[in-house]
Parts: structure tokens; sequence; C-alpha cells
């Protein structure tokens, strides 16, 4: 058993540190302390409503976020605003809808089943208005670079004068994080570029991490939950371990063998 | 079976097993007569069963749920994600259910390495359970591909062209696979298809591994063949089962916390990028337990040769029991067979290692050499073993080991003590 124990646990842990070694490349991205990490994780409540500010005020005029829906902003476990705001913010976009009974299409304020308005008709729209570069739909932006959400909040902040002798073309910036260090977003946060309803001062540093965190909870809405469950079935699994194994013990001590 | 003499009490329990002998099929597995020396390496056989249901369940949930068409999959995925209640626990568990299945396969593999479990009389057991394998990579592979992310259409695209390399032939069986020119919606919808029968192949399977079992019985870790029934054994119900069950139970433990605390780390980011035709990513890596293959693909220079080498790799197990000469079963008695074994577990670790790196410089050389060790293990180191190792003396039955023979000899000593 002990021995079983040993090897299995040595074996386990080779095979996680490799897949930690490729699944992150190896970038000292910027650290900061986010809440949902960890057993218990939660997200901060004000941080996912402060960044949803950013993002619609800032990224959605180029990024789209068409998985989510509006109703996602009061549902549990998200920015959680009052369902009254969360219909008010539906309703100050326009969305399409048809066709009416004429067979003409209209525009109408958007309800709280609509999906999040999208900044351009279509990819093609999107690369014209972006010099070619077509701006990722940010729904689950986190889950699918390499760093998560520590290469996103480092991202944000890593625009500099690009080193001498690089040169850059028309309309691409340096930023010390990205891939190939070359990228066509220009720097999108400056200091005081919102302003925050509750006071909170708004650096880019500030604003990185508001909107990382809203852009995790945009890609798992249900990370709460998630933890919460995990933490249960996993104290459950102990318990019922430990029962079994005395159980297992009793009905051993029957024979004459180790177990 | 060797209880067929069983009658059940009650006279409807006759009448039915007369007609339908499934209450003495019941009788036969409970009572089914296992070695009592078995250790938890052992356990791994229900483990497995367990990870097979459980993919099942789960993935006849996702398939009521997930659309197979290359414009909707992967939003029917997110969808899952976002709005089916409990859709992303039903997904987190079946995508890390494929990662728990293979870690719980190698041990069972390796397992039977150790023991000999593979040789005669259980040769059988071990084809069968070689065929599952291979099937079991066919169902993870086209897994992969169903959310139709950036790794699933890459993956399908470089794997299915393996095909090509088949000469004259290759590029026809090619467009066949693909069901048109390119990588596309035909392909997922076969790949769907096939990713749904296969589960129920490997069942039917898994029941003939588990027949083909009953018939000589299970190896044990001594490795000699035992007296069923006899003080050697204990029946199946309840101590196997408690003790399965007991090992069960951790394995769920360390499942639950990838599935609840880090679902994303076996799986690449990539695939959580919309499938892009246009777009290939700066590495195409596979899975991470078909990394040793995929070295060795990489490592041979030849197209062709490569895919021969990575097929070979795996066909090479099947005959396995031929390929070992050794009369002894379990490598506790083969002192020089224990080191090699553990060399070829460093090897194929080595092997997945460089996989996932980049092939060239120094992984491209480690990778060589190291498909060069696994082929040399099989084809010269094994049958040669047989002719020259000095064994250990093997003990008569598990509970009289000969002097010097049993690795627990103290503990044996004691047990005979007290049976005085």
């Amino acid at each position: 058993m002990k021995k079983f124990l040993k090897i299995f646990s040595v074996l386990l842990l080779i095979c996680s540190s490799n897949t930690f070694s490729f699944a992150a490349e190896k970038v000292d991205y910027l650290k900061t302390d986010w809440s949902f990490k960890g057993l218990f994780g939660k997200f901060d409540r004000a941080s996912l409503q402060r960044g949803y500010q950013v993002y619609t005020e800032v990224c959605a005029s180029c990024h789209s976020m068409k998985y989510l829906s509006y109703r996602n902003l009061a549902e549990k476990g998200g920015p959680e605003f009052p369902e009254d705001q969360a219909k008010a913010i539906a309703a100050s976009f326009e969305v399409m809808d048809g066709p009416n009974a004429d067979g003409e299409m209209f525009a109408r304020p958007g309800k709280l089943s609509d999906k999040f308005v999208m900044p351009y008709d279509n990819v093609k729209a999107a690369q014209a208005a972006n010099g070619g570069a077509y701006p990722p739909d940010m729904s689950v932006l986190v889950k699918a670079r390499g760093g998560g959400v520590d290469y996103v909040y480092s991202l944000l902040q890593g625009y500099e004068e690009a080193p001498s002798g690089m040169i850059l073309d028309d309309g691409v910036h340096y930023n010390k994080y990205m891939y190939g260090n070359k990228i066509r977003m220009a720097a999108p946060l400056s200091d005081g570029l919102v302003e925050y309803g509750d006071g909170t001062a708004a650096t880019v540093e500030q604003m990185s991490k508001d909107v990382t965190t809203f852009l995790m909870w945009a890609a798992e809405p249900h990370l709460e939950a998630r933890h919460q469950m995990g933490f249960k079935a996993i104290i459950y699994l102990i318990i019922l371990t430990i029962l079994v194994y005395f159980s297992m013990k009793k009905i051993w001590s029957r024979v004459e063998s180790e177990v | 079976m060797s209880d067929h003499d069983y009658r059940p009490k009650s006279k409807v329990g006759q009448w039915f097993n007369d007609r339908l002998p499934l209450l003495t099929l019941a009788n036969h597995l409970t009572d089914y007569p296992t070695p009592k020396n078995l250790n938890y390496w052992w356990t791994f056989g229900g483990i497995l069963t367990f990870c097979l249901i459980t993919q099942i369940i789960t993935g006849l949930t996702l398939a009521m749920h997930y659309i197979a068409h290359a414009d909707m999959a992967f939003e029917s995925v997110e969808h899952i994600m976002r709005d089916v209640n409990y859709g992303w626990l039903i997904r987190y568990i079946h995508a890390n259910g494929a990662s728990m299945f293979f870690l719980a396969v190698y041990i069972h593999i390796f397992r039977s390495l150790f023991y000999g479990s593979y040789k005669a009389p259980r040769e059988i057991i071990w084809i069968i359970g070689i065929i599952i394998y291979l099937l079991m990579m066919a169902a993870a592979f086209m897994g992969y591909v169903l959310p139709w992310g950036q790794m699933s259409f890459w993956g399908a695209t470089v794997i299915t062209n393996l095909f090509s390399a088949i000469p004259f032939v290759g590029e026809g069986i090619v467009t066949w696979l693909w069901g048109g020119y390119s990588v596309d919606n035909p392909t997922l919808t076969r790949f769907f298809t096939l990713h749904y029968l296969i589960p129920f192949l490997i069942l039917g399977l898994v029941v003939l591994h588990i027949w083909a079992l009953h018939v000589p019985g299970n190896n044990n870790p001594v490795g000699i063949d035992i007296k069923k029934p006899s003080k050697d054994t204990v029946p199946f119900h309840p101590y196997i089962v408690i003790k399965d069950g007991f090992a069960l139970l951790m394995f769920m433990i360390v499942f639950a916390f990838f599935v609840f605390y880090s679902p994303n780390i076996l799986g690449h980011a990539d695939n959580y990028i919309e499938a892009n035709p246009m777009v290939t990513p700066a590495h195409i890596v596979p899975e991470w337990y078909l990394l040793p293959f995929y070295a060795i693909l990489r490592s041979v220079p030849d197209k062709l040769l490569g895919v021969v080498a990575m097929l070979s790799a795996i066909l090479i197990l099947a005959v396995l029991p031929w390929l070992d000469t050794s009369k002894i079963r379990s490598a506790v008695f083969r002192p020089l067979y224990k080191q090699f074994y553990w060399i070829l577990v460093a090897d194929v670790l080595i092997l997945g290692y460089v996989g996932a790196m980049p092939a060239e410089g120094l992984y491209l050389l480690i990778a060589r050499v190291a498909t060069a060790y696994y082929f040399l293990h099989f084809l010269v180191i094994l049958p040669v073993l047989g002719f020259k190792e000095k064994t250990l003396p093997v003990p008569l039955s598990i509970t009289e080991p000969v002097l010097g023979g049993s690795p627990n000899l103290a503990t044996a000593r004691k047990k005979e003590s007290k049976i005085e």
C-alpha cells in the first residue's frame, strides 16, 4: 500500500509537471492577486462590474463577445447587476430583429435574452476596420491563451517603445508580452480613460485587473459554482474513502493477508 | 466455469435460471476465486470499467446538446458550458475523464508488463486489451476533434494526413476519410458517428477481456499458478469488491481535483479558438496520452517509415507474449528484467516529454535515441533476457514462499507462525 502510493504519486508528479511546463511557455508575466484562484476562489463583484464598464466603454468598440447574453450580467456568480440595471444596459443597445409581419427587418432596444451586440456585422467588416487584423471574440479569450489571465493582464500593460533596431510596420505596435512582440492593437488603456462610478482610481493597472477579471468570468461563468461544488464533492469523497478503508480492514481481517 | 452446479434457492429463481442462467453468472462473479495477494496495481481494472461507464454516460448526455456541424459545433459546446444545467460539469468530467482513462490504462498496461500478466495462458486477454487500447486512442482522437477548435481541426488534419504516406493509394484514402478535399463538415459528422460507436465496441471487448480473464483467473504479484479455489484465494465478493471500491474512491479524488480545480490544464489553450482553416497554430501537439507515439512518428525522417514506426510501436505489444522468452512471469524474481523494466518506463516518459517539444536540435536527438531504445527493449533485450537471466527461486504457493524467494519474507514468516 505504502509502496503503491509512493510510486503512484511520483508518476503523477512527473506527468503533471510535464503538462505544466508546456501548458505555459516560460514567460514572466506580471502577477496580481486574483480573487478567483484557489479552493474557495470567488469573483470580486465590484471588480467584475468595473470590468464590464471597461469592456463596454473600451474593448467593445472592436471586440465582440458573442456567447454572452445581457441576462448573464444579472445572474448569480457574475457581476450580479440588479435586474433593472441589466435591463437598462440591454435596452441601451439597438438590436436588429425581424422580419416582421410586413417582411421588414427592424431595430428595437435590446432585451435580457439578447446576445451581446457585436461591433461589426461580420469578420470581413471587422478586418476592414482594423487594418486587416481581426479583433478576436472575447467570450473565451482568457482560456484561449497560454498564460490565461496573467497573460491578458500583462499584455494590457506591456506596451513599450520598440527596442532600437526593430522595425515596425505602420499600425503595428510593440508589446513585450505578445507572442513575437508585434501587435496590431494600439495600447487600449490609459490612466483615467474611464470614470468608475464607485470612485476607484482608474489607473491602467486597475483597469487591466478589472477587465481581466471580467473576461475570466465571461469565459467561465460557472466558476464559483464549480469551486463550491468541488469542495463539497472532495470532502464527501474523502470521508467516504476513510469509511470504506476501515470497512475493508474489517473484512480483510478474516483472511491472513495484507491489504 | 467451475461452479455450474449452482442452483438458486427460490422456485422462481430456478425456473428463470433453467431458461437463462443469469443467476449462475452472478454467482460465478461473486464467488470468483481471486488471489489474495493482489496489490493495488490490480485495482485499475475496476477503475477502468468505471472510466468507461463514466465516459459513456457523460458522452450520451453531451450528445443530447451537441451539434455536429462545422458552423455550429464550437458554439454548441459553449452553449453546453453556459446554458445547459450543469453542462460545464458534464463536459469537464468527459474531457478530463479521457485523460484519467488513459492514466489508468497506462498503469494497467505497465502493471501487466511488470508482473508478466501477458504470458501463457493469458495471451488472449492481453491481445484483446491491446485492441481496446487502440480503439481508445481512436475514440479519444475523434472526441478531441468534436469541439471544432483550432487543435481539433489541425490535429485532425495532421493525423488523417498520415494515411497519405501509404504508397499509390494514400491520397485517395485521405480524401475518402475526409469525405472531401480537406477536413470539413463531412469529416466532423463521420468522426462524431464513430466517436459515438467506438465506446460500445470497447464495452463489448471489455466483456470478452473479463471473460478471457475468468478462464485462467488472475495473475498475481508472485506470478505463479495457484490452485483455485484454495487458501491462496478469496472470493471476489466482498474482498476484492471493497478493495477495488477503496482504490476507486482514491482515484476519484484525483479526478475531482482536475474537474473542479484545473479542468483545462490537460487541454491546449488553442482549442478554445474556433477552427480556422486559414490560420495554422504555431505548434500542433496531440493530447498528452498520445505524445510518446507522436515523438516516435517525428523521430523518423521519412514520412512512410515514421508512420510504420509509430504503428509498430503499438502493434509490437500484441506479439509481446512471444517476444518475452522467460518462463518466469513476475519481475520480482527477475532481477535483470526489473531494471530494464524501469528503464523502459523512463524511456516512455522521455518520449512523452520530447513529443511535446518542437522536433529540432537536442529534442530530436533524444527522441531518436529513445525510439531506438523502445524497439531494442522489445526486439532484442526481452528475447535474449529469457535465456541469459539468472532468476531467483520462485515460491510454490502464495502462502508458502520458499526461503529467500518471497519479497515479503518477514511478513510471510510472521503470518505462518501466527497460523501455527
